[in-house]
């Protein structure tokens, strides 16, 4: 599974409540949370995205509540992946249950800047930023999370595997 | 094996685990809110799922948005009366029935010791408070559960944390954990068990250490726990009959880390913004002025922590520019405090006293910040934008530092105030 886009920088310890704000949460729309994504840092978020783009951030993306609306926001203003140095818990398990694609990858920030154009190969854990010609090694996921991101997420996974 | 490493180990029907291990293991009980739950609910369904696993071991509690504010929110609150009646959930906590997901899951009896729990919310590692593993999930991972009864885990490494000595006149176990959250820092324990020993833990009451296992996941925490004792069995009386043993660490248990902390010194602990590792002894924060004081939540909405609070306040009157809001965390803890005249307390010295939410603490409502303006609040996250405006600013501190700030106008070191 190979995805590309534009890097889109942040940095340490990116909480849930920045990702989508509370008073969001009582919508399930996915539209509807897409539009308020990473509001909290960055109001022009949703229309960056629309391109399709890698966030790339620190330690701890992700950290706070275990609402799954922050991957749901960030996947459908149509963010291909996020590349962190670390990823809280819940997010973490939480985006790859919803399909988003998510990679740890220790000094990532150091090599990508702000638009770089990245190419994340998730069977191999590596981004290669392309306007480098630099390869990245990350920490590559285990098979069975990565079949759950092939199939789109946990719900197509358990949906597929039932129907088997 | 240690406490967490036994649990794991039980409900996955192993003899033994070890870190970094992937496991598939039984549920004993899974809880969702009014949040999370309509999710869960419409990924149970395209999951293809029709009925759950096992309707008594699933809790559903609406504690979010309670009352419903909005439209939007009392039709979350309806798919989830609607999925309960379906599916036949009797545990299901309608508006004032309950109060605080993780509050009535405790003191309702669906908590025993050495039990395996996921809760969509992440404060759901406040169960280890009885020695259970308490964890929190997402809503897609919930449907999975609901469909099947079992999740995998990665039994996680953990951290020993051993605190000895006695916490000082109006140091409580917040000021602790804000202390132990700015040691270990936001990302210090991702993944990572917390298991919290030594003599301040055993002296401390459930009550105490609900509030120490709530904050575990600040630090980035799978989950936090203390071994269950007679404190916790003579708390379970009347609840919950437990006739299991109680596991514990055996004396060669591993541990990833070991911290010691010596609670003779410490003084009063505040988080500042926006970040919750960001804390400072209340002697560097003092005299900053406040437009709002918050008391209750997950982690200090409890009895002793009402009346704490209130014998700081009694007699005297909240400071003419703060709104002091108290809710307590439960219909139970309301109910003894109405009873012990504590609420009127609050009242009486000019308090908005709501009924139990998890409202402020997030920002859905009762109590929303404005631009610029200031909070001290009893809860756990002050992150940017957490209660409403993205430029206000929390300050987390203990129910005793809440109320003497409420008074003072300004943050305040409570052993500063007449009691």
């Amino acid at each position: 599974m190979e995805v590309s886009g534009k890097a889109v920088k942040f940095g340490d310890n990116i909480d849930t409540d920045v990702i989508i704000p509370g008073k969001y949460l009582v919508y399930t729309d996915p539209k509807e949370l897409a539009k308020h994504a990473m509001e909290g840092v960055r109001p022009d978020f949703y229309k960056v995205a629309a391109e399709g783009v890698i966030v790339v951030a620190g330690r701890n993306f992700g950290c706070g509540s275990s609402r799954e609306h922050a991957p749901i926001a960030l996947r459908h203003a149509n963010v291909k992946c996020v590349v962190a140095e670390s990823f809280a818990r819940i997010f973490f398990r939480n985006a790859i249950n919803i399909g988003l694609p998510v990679l740890e990858c220790p000094n990532i920030v150091d090599v990508v800047e702000e638009g770089d154009l990245l190419k994340v190969d998730l069977e191999k854990g590596t981004v290669l930023v392309v306007n480098k010609n630099r390869t990245v090694k990350g920490v590559r996921l285990p098979k069975f999370i990565l079949e759950i991101l092939n199939d789109g997420g946990l719900i197509e996974h358990v949906r597929r595997k039932l129907s088997k | 094996m240690n406490i967490v490493e036994k649990i794991l180990a039980r409900a996955s029907g192993r003899k033994e685990v070890s870190p970094g291990e992937i496991v598939e293991a039984e549920v004993d009980m899974a809880m969702v809110n009014d949040i999370t739950g309509p999710l869960a609910v419409e990924a149970f369904r395209k999951m293809g799922a029709e009925k759950v696993w096992d309707p008594e071991k699933i809790v559903v509690v609406l504690d979010h948005q309670v009352p419903a504010e909005s439209v939007n929110s009392a039709n979350l609150h309806k798919i989830m009366r609607a999925f309960a009646d379906e599916q036949g959930i009797e545990k299901f906590y309608d508006v004032g029935v309950g109060g605080v997901c993780h509050q009535v899951m405790v003191e309702d009896g669906h908590v025993t010791p050495g039990s395996l729990i996921v809760g969509a919310d992440s404060h759901t590692c406040t169960y280890g408070a009885l020695g259970a593993f308490g964890t929190g999930i997402g809503s897609t991972e919930m449907a999975a559960v609901f469909a099947t009864g079992k999740l995998w885990f990665r039994v996680p490494e953990t951290f020993k944390i051993e605190v000895n000595g006695q916490l000082q006149k109006l140091v409580t176990p917040k000021d602790l954990i804000l202390y132990i959250v700015g040691m270990i820092k936001a990302d210090g324990a991702i993944y990572k068990a917390l298991e919290f020993t030594g003599e301040t833990v055993s002296n401390m009451s459930i009550s105490g250490r609900m509030t120490l296992c709530n904050m575990a996941v600040e630090v980035g925490a799978k989950t936090g726990i203390v071994e269950a004792d007679q404190k916790v069995l003579e708390y379970l009386k009347g609840r919950f009959e437990s006739k299991s043993v109680l596991p514990s660490s055996d004396a060669d248990a591993e541990y990833e880390k070991t911290f010691e902390i010596d609670a003779n010194g410490l003084e009063p602990q505040v988080a500042t913004p926006y970040s919750v590792d960001n804390v400072k002894p209340v002697s560097e924060v003092q005299g900053t002025p406040i437009d709002q004081a918050f008391l209750g939540s997950c982690t200090n909405g409890r009895l002793e922590d009402l009346e704490l609070a209130a014998r700081l306040i009694e007699g005297k009157r909240v400071h003419k520019n703060v709104r002091f809001i108290v809710q307590p965390a439960s219909r139970k803890v309301y109910l003894e405090a109405l009873r012990r005249g504590i609420i009127e307390t609050f009242l009486r010295a000019g308090a908005y006293v709501g009924g139990p939410s998890c409202g402020p603490c997030f920002g859905g409502h009762i109590g929303v910040l404005g631009s610029g303006e200031v909070c001290i609040s009893s809860s756990n996250r002050n992150f940017r934008g957490r209660m409403g405006a993205k430029d206000g600013k929390i300050y987390l501190a203990s129910p005793a530092t809440v109320a003497a700030s409420a008074v003072k106008g300004e943050i305040t070191d409570p052993r500063a105030m007449e009691v």
